[in-house]
């Protein structure tokens, strides 16, 4: 019988109905804490006496008082701190006697970033209920029985036969804009929202791993430990499913086996492990600046109080982005690291890839893409100088302020320069990259030679480095990569924050596109204009305009996964790594007459 | 000058390309199938979901415009080639200095009763493809007429709706007039595993219809009748050129032409699956209804009409194809059945799925043809070594830079160098490996 999707064998029938039952069991889950305020919790998270004691007769007043749900429980914490915080605020004014423009006044008051802060452990130590108690069984009846019903679904896919199977995707609800498709993409990004914005709701979903996370580091969980083992978890099952799909094409079964090694080792077993050994938990793998806090304040301080170990982690980071970076890009392309190492580029690869289709392949995405992915790379580059800056001491050291500005200068006039001779060579870079890297250039050097006459000393910039870093963080490292980055997989495709945002794609994508050997390889005139290339490119290149000219592909944004060779039904597309990208690539070849041959005949 | 083309197919809108590159001319393409150009060979892919149909659109709706290539959306039923004119279905009419007809193929239909009942259909147009998704409804069993490339690709699209086919095929074995017996072994079975009922030496008697007209029932040559709601047949194309059948252009099957794809009026060309060529390069037949040769052709109309008068040259032979999960494609000459002079060596994997042909002149040693299944091949590397004969064990030890197969893939090469030597007693050894510039150093001309 006519059937617009593929056939599901019982198996997997069973297996879509325990997913369904473990969602269901994870998001109720999600209301079944109560909340008694924890004071002990609370005190010891204020960690400061002075304080505590205009808190607890507040406090006092809601300990007895059980919430039936985090809301509430919200609601009354922020009122009763919100008092207590008035109080504080007039005993510094009144009795201490403290203005503004004293330093002690701002540490003395209690901040609303302390009271915002405190909210998700607060929230954490107070919540009772079942979860708490059975926080084993919730665990197998959520996480235990979503991972059965996945590999249920996906372990029959094995009784297909080896090759493409595309069937049905754009008949699917799931994955093409239909109702279950939104309904993901809404799930998604408002996970994303509680997860960046309002911890202190998903507490009850953070009990469910507290054990796990004992087991690894000793510790309790935190929302960040939830989202790395969700994350990992996620990337394994479906990266099974990816390997499965593609179980005919060798590129693409050792590149995902690639992204689940690098996630589930490097991203969250390493971390965890120096966690416990009491050694800064880094990603070895994350690299500036799509790490963007790489160069924090925190972040060197904590570095270089761990002796040589720091010294070791932070000279590794800085290898990664001076050496690492161009130099293995220009031996194989960006996909080193994009499709074959990087988290983001590992979660899209694997959970993202149903969503693949959905990148818009139209000419004025291109065109949006092009200046907002460098944009963002400006940005992070100006936010980081400037927190450096900040950070940095102004004499005595080897590197002071000046120093460093005079530094900064000469890279960015160094990197003006090379984008200038990019533009003079054919098909080379756009003169607008030309005006904007000759702009910030020149704006630093106004910088370096009036600085202390048109800024205050400690800052770079108008606003304080402080402000442009959490602007930073709020809108590029929380909204874009996170919320839209993978809330929007089922909305725009897989790519969104690879091909839109992400600074260090940019990064090695200009490396890619004007100094590399890796290109897309055009197999002569084998091209049928079908159009799976472009269809199934997650970053939204139009392949087949390139592979139709006989023409290699040689595009910043592509991350080398090897998508549109693997779904050519004539064998087109190969990535291959040879001369300079420069020799031959840009050549359209499929021109059947060439312009000799008709100068001979004329 | 106004260049009329009839067709938005690939050979009438490369040409259109073309003469834009070449020339301001005015253009005005003319279709009655759909408004905008669109890959044709994409149409099953539309019908399995793997893309929609705008996706098979190979240039964005403004790309015209902006290339002042005027589309018509309308059906041309006369051609008055004196008055250089054109006359419309809807009355209107439109004048020419230059027209190029490239209107493509209709299906066969070998006059077998009932072939025009309700649920018959070829696949070749836009609207082939919307009757299929319409008769595919309610539909429980699908015959399809025919092995040949459309018959293959109709019964995947029916397998992947879970909709039982029947697939007739007249010859011994799936497409063995063009494949070599072992690749068409190959691919019969592939038809089979994929749970198609592949009906060998069997061909189509009579379609019988129920009252309202719609196909009820065939009756095949083996006297077995098959209940089925749809027929499809790809017995072949051929040109579709009814329209132009009292216009005084001379036609046989095709439209016929000279070497430039001149007609008997020299201001009208035809190119494409409905030019028919009065004197075709050796070994080459007279009418291709292939997308790559539409392609060559409608590039070289456009260099005629903008001053450059060259010749139709298709070069060397080359073509491909998926058949299920196996692809094939061929470069030079590989006969089905190798003639005396010929010889060939051939190496399948143990899985069944993969294979290398090469043949060659038994003679002159050099290399002819080669011919992959589930395996792919550098088209300029192939192309190459068969232009410049190059001797088969030259080819055999530098196979390696063939290799077009994606990245960590196995390599064959070795595999087919020991059948070589089993075959005749001469062993040989791969002397480049597979690596882009070792390509590029072959390929740069001496």
């Amino acid at each position: 019988m006519n059937a617009k999707s593929t056939k599901k064998t019982p198996l997997q029938i069973i297996g879509i109905i325990l997913f369904s039952l473990a969602l269901i069991v994870f998001t109720v889950s999600l209301s079944l804490s109560r909340y008694k305020l924890d004071k002990d919790a609370l005190k010891e998270q204020l960690g400061d006496d002075y304080k505590y004691g205009f808190v607890e007769p507040e406090i006092d007043k809601i300990t007895n008082t059980t919430y039936s749900n985090s809301f509430a429980f919200m609601r009354a914490y922020a009122e009763r701190m919100d008092v207590a915080q008035e109080a504080i605020l007039q005993d510094v004014t009144e009795n201490k006697g403290l203005t503004t423009s004293d330093g002690e006044y701002w540490n003395t008051i209690l901040k609303d970033d302390k009271v915002n802060s405190m909210k998700f452990a607060v929230a954490k130590a107070s919540s009772l209920g079942p979860i708490k108690q059975n926080s084993a069984l919730l665990f197998w009846g959520s996480f235990g029985l979503g991972l059965l019903g996945a590999f249920l679904y996906i372990l029959p896919k094995l009784r297909q036969s080896k090759g493409i199977k595309n069937n049905h995707i754009y008949h699917s609800s799931m994955h093409s804009l239909g109702w279950l498709g939104i309904a993901t993409g809404i799930y998604l990004t408002g996970f994303y929202v509680l997860l960046y914005f309002f911890p202190e709701h998903m507490v009850s979903w953070v009990l469910l791993v507290d054990p796990i996370s004992e087991a690894l580091n000793g510790g309790p969980a935190s929302q960040w430990f939830l989202y790395g083992f969700l994350y990992t978890l996620c990337i394994i099952v479906m990266g099974i499913r990816m390997i499965i799909k593609y179980r005919h094409n060798r590129y693409q079964m050792i590149r995902t086996g690639s992204v689940i090694f690098f996630q589930t080792c490097f991203a969250f077993l390493l971390p965890e492990l120096m966690a416990f050994l009491n050694k800064p938990a880094v990603d070895l793998k994350n690299i500036w600046p799509l790490d963007y806090s790489f160069f924090f304040d925190y972040r060197i301080d904590t570095l270089l109080e761990n002796g040589t170990f720091g010294l070791f982690l932070l000279f590794w980071g800085l290898i990664l982005i001076a050496i690492a970076v161009p130099v293995i890009t220009y031996f194989y392309g960006k996909r080193w690291y994009c499709s074959w190492v990087c988290g983001c580029g590992g979660l899209a690869e694997t959970l993202g890839d149903p969503y693949r289709q959905l990148s818009d392949k139209r000419l004025g995405a291109w065109q949006i893409e092009r200046w907002l992915i460098h944009l963002v790379l400006v940005f992070a580059v100006v936010m980081t100088m400037a927190v450096l800056y900040t950070y940095l001491p102004a004499s005595d050291a080897l590197i002071t302020k000046d120093r460093f500005l005079w530094l900064a200068v000469l890279l960015l006039v160094g990197a003006t320069v090379w984008i200038y001779f990019q533009y003079r060579k054919k098909n080379g870079m756009p003169l607008t990259a030309v005006i904007v890297s000759s702009a910030v250039s020149l704006a630093l050097i106004a910088v370096a030679v009036f600085n202390g006459i048109l800024f205050d000393a400690g800052n770079l910039m108008f606003t304080g480095s402080y402000q442009l870093r959490s602007w930073y963080g709020f809108g590029i490292g929380a909204i874009f990569s996170g919320v839209i980055g993978v809330g929007f997989y089922p909305f725009m495709g897989n790519r969104v924050w690879c091909r839109f945002g992400c600074p260090l794609a940019a990064y090695l994508g200009l490396v890619q596109r004007f100094k590399s050997r890796f290109r897309i390889t055009t197999n002569g005139g084998q091209c049928i204009s079908c159009g799976n290339c472009s269809t199934y490119c997650e970053m939204g290149i139009d392949v087949r305009a390139y592979a139709q000219k006989g023409q290699d592909i040689v595009r910043s944004s592509c991350v080398g996964c090897g998508i549109c060779s693997a779904v050519c039904p004539r064998g087109v597309l190969r990535l291959e790594n040879g001369p300079d990208v420069d020799e031959r690539a840009l050549e359209q070849r499929v021109i059947h007459i060439s312009e000799s041959e008709v100068k001979l005949l004329a | 000058m106004h260049i009329v083309i009839i067709g938005n197919g690939i050979s009438g809108i490369t040409a259109a390309r073309h003469i834009r590159k070449l020339s301001d001319h005015k253009i005005t393409v003319i279709s009655g199938e759909s408004d905008y150009f669109f890959s044709r060979t994409a149409l099953m892919y539309i019908y399995m979901g793997h893309m929609r149909f705008a996706d098979t659109k190979p240039y964005q709706d403004f790309f015209w415009e902006k290339n002042r290539i005027n589309l018509l959306n309308n059906f041309v039923e006369e051609v008055k080639p004196e008055q250089k004119r054109l006359l419309f279905a809807d009355g209107t009419d439109m004048e020419f200095d230059k027209l190029i007809i490239a209107v493509g193929s209709k299906s066969n239909k070998f006059g077998w009763p009932g072939q025009d009942l309700d649920g018959v259909h070829g696949l070749y147009h836009l609207q082939d493809l919307e009757a299929m998704e319409r008769h595919s409804q309610k539909l429980e069993q699908a015959v399809i007429v025919g092995g040949g490339l459309i018959g293959i690709e109709m019964a995947e699209m029916f397998h992947s709706r879970h909709i039982p086919v029947t697939f007739l095929v007249r010859e011994k074995s799936y497409w063995n007039n063009v494949l070599p017996p072992e690749e068409s072994e190959m691919v019969s079975r592939e038809i089979r595993e994929n749970g198609i009922d592949l009906q060998l030496e069997t061909e189509l008697k009579e379609i019988w219809g129920d009252r309202e007209g719609r196909v009820k029932m065939v009756l095949t040559s083996k006297g077995e009748k098959i209940k089925c709601g749809f027929v499809g047949l790809t017995a072949g194309v051929s040109p579709n050129i009814d329209f132009l059948q009292f216009s005084g252009i001379n036609l046989e099957k095709g439209v016929l032409v000279n070497a430039h794809l001149q007609t008997n009026f020299p201001d009208i060309y035809a190119i494409g699956d409905c030019a028919q060529l009065q004197t075709p390069k050796k070994g080459r037949r007279p009418i291709e209804a292939i997308w790559y040769t539409g392609r060559m052709m409608g590039e070289t109309v456009a260099h005629h009409i903008c001053g450059n008068p060259v010749e139709y040259d298709p070069g060397i032979w080359f073509n491909s194809a998926k058949f299920m999960d196996i692809e094939y494609m061929v470069y030079g000459d590989v006969p089905p059945n190798m003639p005396e002079n010929y010889d060939s060596l051939y190496w399948e994997h143990p899985d069944g799925k993969k294979s290398i042909r090469l043949v060659w002149d038994r003679q002159g040693g050099h290399i002819l043809g080669f011919n992959l299944m589930g395996v792919r091949f550098r088209h300029e590397v192939c192309e190459k070594w068969i232009r410049e004969k190059t001797k088969v064990e030259e080819v055999l030890q530098d196979l390696k830079l063939a290799n077009f197969d994606p990245e960590f893939h196995r390599e064959h090469e070795s595999a087919v160098l020991n059948a070589y030597a089993d075959k005749t007693g001469t062993r040989l050894h791969s002397r480049k490996r597979r690596n882009l510039k070792q390509v590029l150093n072959f390929l740069r001309p001496a």
